[in-house]
């Protein structure tokens, strides 16, 4: 037991970095920010897994060990403790006079077992009555509970084991209109656990119909986000109305949707010098701050030369003499979109991965900088540029996640546990008759509560005399 | 009533509050300080006992009192912003402040705490006053992610057991206290009114065991909650990291006692670290930290 206590403070030691520095799988960005300030650090703390730690071989390593610890403690006392049910209590000690609680009494030997034994009954204790004495115990749901802690302990980490190992996570983004259909490649970015199949995903549909925001006009503060969806379980049944909020994720089974965060697409269409159409639709941008000042790019390689607009949309426009322009609230009260047009090489065939957020503008020439409003159309030379309205975008996270019922029911079980162990006093009394009557108890742990109740015992049996 | 007279109602309650605690704060100082003079000069003078007795007494009406005010200024914030009052720090430290007063008047009833009255004031006037200096925030609706049932359960459940593991920290620092003072021949004058090591021992032992399922549960009412509105149920965010920590070392605490056996200096030792990790998770997780858990900061 000792080694599963070191484990568990290892555990909890082993943890604390993880606190301090970024973690790649919650903050990427923080990780590179963390490497471009201190490259030398960051490469030995990267040697030491500092940056995926929960992930860690090292970390796994005391984890699996505790794992295997507190099953060599649990298991064997679990069955001592079956075997001990239903046994009767040890015999009843030769000096009493040395335990807790000793008293002798002042009646006659005569019933004194009788009367004992129905208190002792009656106060739920298990007896075990000999010629001369009785031992009784009370409290065997102490160790019960305390195994049953234990044993939901390694419930839940197998079912957190389980999770690592079955199930898969995966995040889109969608406007409204947009519909999605649960394949891998549907999403931007999915990771399967190592036994999950492409197979085992819910074959669901789900169509955006409709995203409302609203916001405190005192703080700007959101105050509520509703993602209504028709969603198709499996493809092709009928659509059925669902509504998806931050707190309350859509549900198939093991697989949840959850709303996790939303934005502004600008609607666009752009034509070339001849009026011909290159591009029409919505073009996800990303907000920026609370008020949803977002930034985006719109890349257009088939013209030629190549142009690429670096685009900010603020849904309520404000202008301030140093921050020039922003948004100052984030509803779409009188929308802005601003661009600025650039020529030459998007740098798209070079095999870089770019961001679709903004443009390489290195090997490009700036020909032209505007504020447009709603349905305002810029000529900038090379074609022209129609803003024709905006979107609603969310963004969905799918994680499937079969382990996370039995952690559920470890976690309800170890909580029973506790309580159980923690507040069932053990404890056993004795009661002597050779010649004059002892009574003695003991109480494991010095629980506090045996004074009172041998003193209850106490006064049963010199009442009968009176 | 609109919101803004709830919202002042409620800061003028923990104003009243503040006032109370410090006339409660006197009143202990000068229990403690004139007890000195009773030990010592009661023999040969006729000074009367009951003077430092009837300042005590005042110091715990006041700490009644002070409870009371700041129960109010707790709900009415609620009320101001038709919530439960755990939006944010300020209002997480009000909480706490009243979770912790509450469970020395709690405990008070049982045990002879009254000593306890000190410390206690001086906890809760230092957090009440970092609450309304620095951390202070309007009254103001919830953002969408704290909309949910679970704040109530998680929230409460995490204040109330940081309350009293607090309190039990109190105790066991008091304990290392008087450890030393009878080690180097003895207890102060003003000490010997308090209660014996052994009882300090054992109290901070059943604070401790008495809280921790709740601290179990409000880490598992957490997880739940994290499962319906984050997409995941443990992920190691710093708050959640923080907080199994302190599971770990109260986890560690009760093992020590309970089944190793360890008493007094060890096991005070072992409880204000575990105890400081809760204090750290509060304080350097909300200020400082990332995650998932920012908008519960400033």
């Amino acid at each position: 037991m000792r080694t599963a206590l070191i484990l568990l403070m290892m555990l909890g030691l082993a943890s604390i970095p993880g606190s301090l520095f970024p973690q790649r799988n919650q903050n990427p960005m923080k990780v590179r920010e963390f490497f471009k300030n201190n490259p030398t650090l960051a490469q030995w703390l990267d040697k030491a897994k500092i940056f995926d730690l929960y992930s860690s071989p090292w970390f796994s390593a005391i984890y699996i060990l505790l794992f295997i610890s507190l099953i060599g403690c649990v298991l064997p006392r679990t069955f001592e403790h079956i075997k001990a049910i239903g046994k009767k209590p040890p015999l009843t000690p030769k000096f009493l006079d040395r335990m807790e609680g000793f008293a002798e009494l002042d009646r006659p030997v005569d019933g004194t077992l009788d009367l004992a034994e129905k208190w002792l009954k009656k106060n739920r204790f298990r007896v075990r009555r000999e010629e001369l004495s009785i031992s009784a115990e009370k409290g065997y749901s102490r160790e019960s509970g305390n195994l049953l802690f234990h044993l939901s302990l390694i419930l839940i980490l197998l079912a957190v084991a389980a999770g690592g190992l079955y199930g898969s996570k995966g995040e889109t983004i969608l406007n409204v209109g947009d519909r999605f259909i649960n394949t891998p490649t549907s999403y931007d970015n999915i990771s399967f656990a190592k036994f999950q199949r492409e197979g085992d995903m819910v074959p669901f549909s789900l169509r955006v119909l409709d995203f409302k925001a609203s916001y405190d006009v005192k703080t700007n503060a959101p105050t509520d986000y509703t993602l209504q969806v028709a969603a198709a379980n499996p493809i092709g049944s009928k659509e059925v109305l669902k509504t998806i909020k931050v707190n309350s994720p859509l549900t198939y089974g093991n697989t949840k949707i959850y709303l996790q965060a939303n934005g502004y697409s600008p609607v666009v269409a752009i034509r070339d010098k001849s009026g011909k159409l290159i591009f029409e639709g919505a073009v996800t941008f990303l907000p920026q701050d609370g008020n949803l000042t977002s930034i985006g790019a719109i890349k257009l390689p088939d013209m030629s030369p190549q142009i690429g607009m670096v685009a900010s949309f603020l849904p309520t426009a404000d202008r301030s003499p140093t921050r020039g322009a922003f948004s100052s609230f984030p509803e779409v009260l009188d929308p802005r979109l601003l661009v600025s047009v650039w020529m030459g090489d998007l740098g798209l065939d070079s095999g870089v991965p770019q961001s679709v957020y903004r443009v390489d503008t290195s090997k490009m020439k700036r020909i032209g900088l505007k504020s447009l409003k709603l349905n305002e159309i810029y000529n900038f030379g090379e074609g022209t540029l129609l803003f024709e309205g905006y979107k609603s975008w969310v963004n969905l996270q799918i994680v499937d996640d079969p382990g996370k019922m039995y952690a559920l029911f470890g976690a309800i079980f170890a909580i029973l546990g506790l309580l159980t162990s923690l507040f069932t006093r053990q404890r056993r009394i004795w009661i002597k008759v050779d010649g004059r009557v002892q009574i003695a108890g003991l109480a494991k742990n010095g629980v506090p509560g045996l004074d009172e109740e041998l003193a209850a015992l106490k006064k049963t049996l010199e009442g009968l005399e009176g | 009533m609109t919101s803004r007279n709830l919202a002042y109602l409620s800061n003028y309650s923990i104003y009243s509050a503040m006032f109370l605690y410090t006339i409660a704060f006197f009143a202990h100082a000068v229990e403690v300080s004139f007890s000195v003079k009773t030990t010592e000069v009661s023999e040969k003078t006729s000074f009367d006992f009951s003077r430092t007795d009837r300042a005590g007494r005042i110091g715990t009406a006041m700490m009644i009192l002070g409870f009371i005010f700041l129960f109010a200024g707790v709900i009415l914030r609620g009320a101001s912003a038709h919530r439960v009052p755990w939006g944010n720090m300020y209002e997480f430290s009000i909480t706490g402040a009243l979770a912790f007063s509450g469970a020395y008047l709690f405990a008070l009833v049982k045990y002879k705490l009254r000593w306890l009255g000190l410390p206690v004031s001086i906890a809760v006037l230092l957090t009440l006053g970092t609450a309304v200096t620095v951390l202070y925030r309007p009254s103001a609706p919830l953002v969408p992610a704290l909309k949910s049932t679970w704040l109530a359960i998680h929230v409460s459940a995490a204040i109330v057991s940081g309350g009293v593991f607090l309190l039990a920290n109190t105790i066991a620092a008091t304990y290392l206290i008087l450890d030393r003072m009878e080690e180097r021949g003895g207890r102060s004058e003003w000490a010997k009114k308090l209660p014996s090591l052994e009882t300090l021992d054992q109290l901070s032992y059943r604070l401790v065991a008495f809280v921790f399922p709740l601290w179990t549960f409000a880490v598992i009412a957490g997880a739940i909650w994290a499962e319906s509105a984050w997409g995941r149920y443990w992920g190691w965010d710093p708050k959640e990291t923080w907080a199994f920590i302190t599971w770990v070392a109260y986890a560690a605490y009760l093992h020590a006692r309970v089944t190793a056996g360890w008493r007094g200096r060890k096991a005070a030792w072992l409880c204000l670290f575990a105890g400081s990790t809760f204090l750290f998770n509060y304080i350097y997780v909300n200020i400082y930290g990332t995650g998932r858990h920012t908008y519960s900061g400033l």
